[in-house]
């Protein structure tokens, strides 16, 4: 490690997870926990009961005002208009040329006062890229530092955060929220998570997560870490920036499509983004098994060997591990359209070595 | 730490975390707890065949955790008398046993010299220490 690095930061659960044995490791300018019991394990009491998630890295912003409406609409690809209060939506943010800002979640605390949950490596460039082009009419607040955000995530999770609800929290619906107090500690509980399971999303002041967490981990939740965190967001086929998506993909090359909402507004890559539909996508990004050995990842080629040698390279791994639930070695890349359409079959460089795999429709996992 | 001190002392080791259980021709080859504990949870290998040979210090196999993949460096030169199998419907032996049932391959020594370049069990400690 070079000396000049930046501090990283640490989230209010810092001192929880090593009392935990948890190993921790940078991750966008952070220090969080890996894994602590190990990442397959994480990853099955995740989908058989429970797991709870330190997201509190991510950040926090609000556009507020009364032209805060707009002012999201003006950044965001999806329809600000279709949120009502409680309401939250999936949507990117885009550059003038399609390319993704950041993947991010909009919720709608009132007409007046929006709040954004963005990657955590992303924070500093998203609040600019805000302050840049909603600032001009809506108030934008980080409210990163005064905020922690625990993911409780599986088959269980709503019971656990229910009994720990002082109202009745059960029956909010997925992608909306409500305030409640969840072990006593004043919390945004949203249905939404990273894991292709039903749970919440707690939102809370930084300086009683502790006090959440510990409940949460005394009604049974078990922590997770990133590692099984990614490993769950594959098998559900969730896009992670920096992986799957950047400033160099369009949301229509990444299947995204479904947040491109053409007719909501005057958005920033929204041309861009009318044109590249019109003209048809010429790669798309794509979830492939590999029956055999071998495991793609992040980085590793997709060829066409029976392509001249300068040419064989014809695609992109951009995210790959372990089928933990789902078996065998699962990942995603870009491909030209011509070899993206279910059942293709794909050859990937496993440095140096040639790994045959196939193009599969849907997320891996599919919660029963 | 438990995988800094989990060193048994009647191996040898390489600075790439491979250990080597000598007795008379042959060096039982593994990778040691550190290693294991760096990596995480092991979910696919990749081994030489019985009778191919391995170069010391060249790269005679990989080791996939869900997290990245590894490879590993031979501590001796030979001909592979013998593979772990066994390890192929159960990877996660090696995060259980990495000293034991967790072994990788047997080797044939060509040249019984080159053990004494391994590193002792003290050494290797310090060279842990020293990545501390």
């Amino acid at each position: 490690m070079s000396a000049a690095v930046a501090p990283l930061r640490r989230t209010p659960l810092f001192d929880l997870h090593v009392a935990a044995g948890a190993r921790m490791v940078e991750f966008g300018g952070w220090e969080m926990p890996l894994q602590y019991q190990g990442i397959i394990a994480e990853h099955r009491a995740v989908r058989s009961s429970v797991g709870l998630f330190d997201v509190s890295h991510m950040g926090e912003v609000s556009l507020r005002g009364p032209r805060a409406a707009e002012a999201v609409q003006r950044i965001v690809t999806n329809a600000v208009g279709k949120l009502d209060d409680g309401a939250a939506m999936y949507t990117v943010m885009c550059y003038p040329d399609g390319g993704i800002v950041d993947d991010c979640i909009v919720y709608r605390r009132a007409a007046d006062d929006f709040m954004v949950v963005v990657n955590a490596s992303n924070t500093a460039k998203d609040l600019a890229w805000m302050q840049e082009n909603a600032g001009p009419i809506a108030e934008v607040v980080d409210e990163s530092e005064a905020t922690a955000l625990i993911a409780v995530q599986g088959p269980a999770a709503v019971a656990l955060v229910a009994r720990l609800a002082d109202g009745e929290i059960a029956s909010v619906k997925r992608f909306r929220f409500a305030r409640a107090a969840i072990a006593g500690v004043p919390c945004l509980a949203c249905r939404t998570g990273y894991t292709g399971e039903d749970g919440f999303e707690l939102a809370c002041p930084a300086d009683r997560a502790a006090e959440l967490w510990s409940a949460l981990m005394d009604g049974g939740g078990t922590p997770i870490g990133l590692g099984a965190r990614d490993t769950l967001r594959l098998e559900a086929r969730l896009c992670l920036y920096g992986n799957d998506i950047d400033q160099t993909t369009t949301p229509l090359e990444a299947g995204l499509g479904w947040v491109v909402k053409l007719d909501a507004g005057d958005f920033i890559g929204r041309d861009a983004l009318a044109r590249q539909k019109a003209e048809g996508v010429t790669r798309s990004l794509v979830g492939f098994r590999i029956d055999g050995r071998g495991i793609a990842r992040h980085g590793y080629a997709i060829v066409d060997r029976a392509r001249p040698a300068a040419e064989q390279v014809i695609g992109q791994v951009t995210s790959g591990t372990t089928g933990i639930t789902v078996g065998g070695a699962i990942g995603m890349g870009y491909v030209p359209v011509a070899s993206a359409a279910p059942g293709s079959e794909l050859t990937i460089d496993c440095r140096g070595k040639d790994v045959a795999a196939r193009v599969v429709k849907g997320a891996f996992y599919q919660r029963g | 730490m438990a995988a800094n001190s989990d060193i048994p002392d009647d191996l040898r080791y390489t600075k790439e975390h491979e250990w080597a259980r000598v007795q008379g021709n042959l060096a039982q080859i593994g990778i040691t707890r550190f290693a294991v504990e760096q990596l995480g949870d092991v979910t696919q290998l990749e081994l030489p065949k019985k009778g191919e040979s391995v170069a010391q210090g060249e790269v005679f196999g990989t080791v996939e955790s869900v997290k990245a993949v590894s490879d590993l460096f031979a501590p001796v030169s030979g001909k592979v008398a013998k593979v772990n199998d066994s390890l192929f419907d159960k990877p996660e032996t090696i995060n259980e046993d990495p000293y034991r049932a967790g072994w990788l391959i047997e080797i044939e020594l060509g040249d019984p010299s080159q053990v004494d370049a391994l590193m002792s069990a003290a050494d290797y400690k310090k060279l842990l220490a020293e990545q501390e």
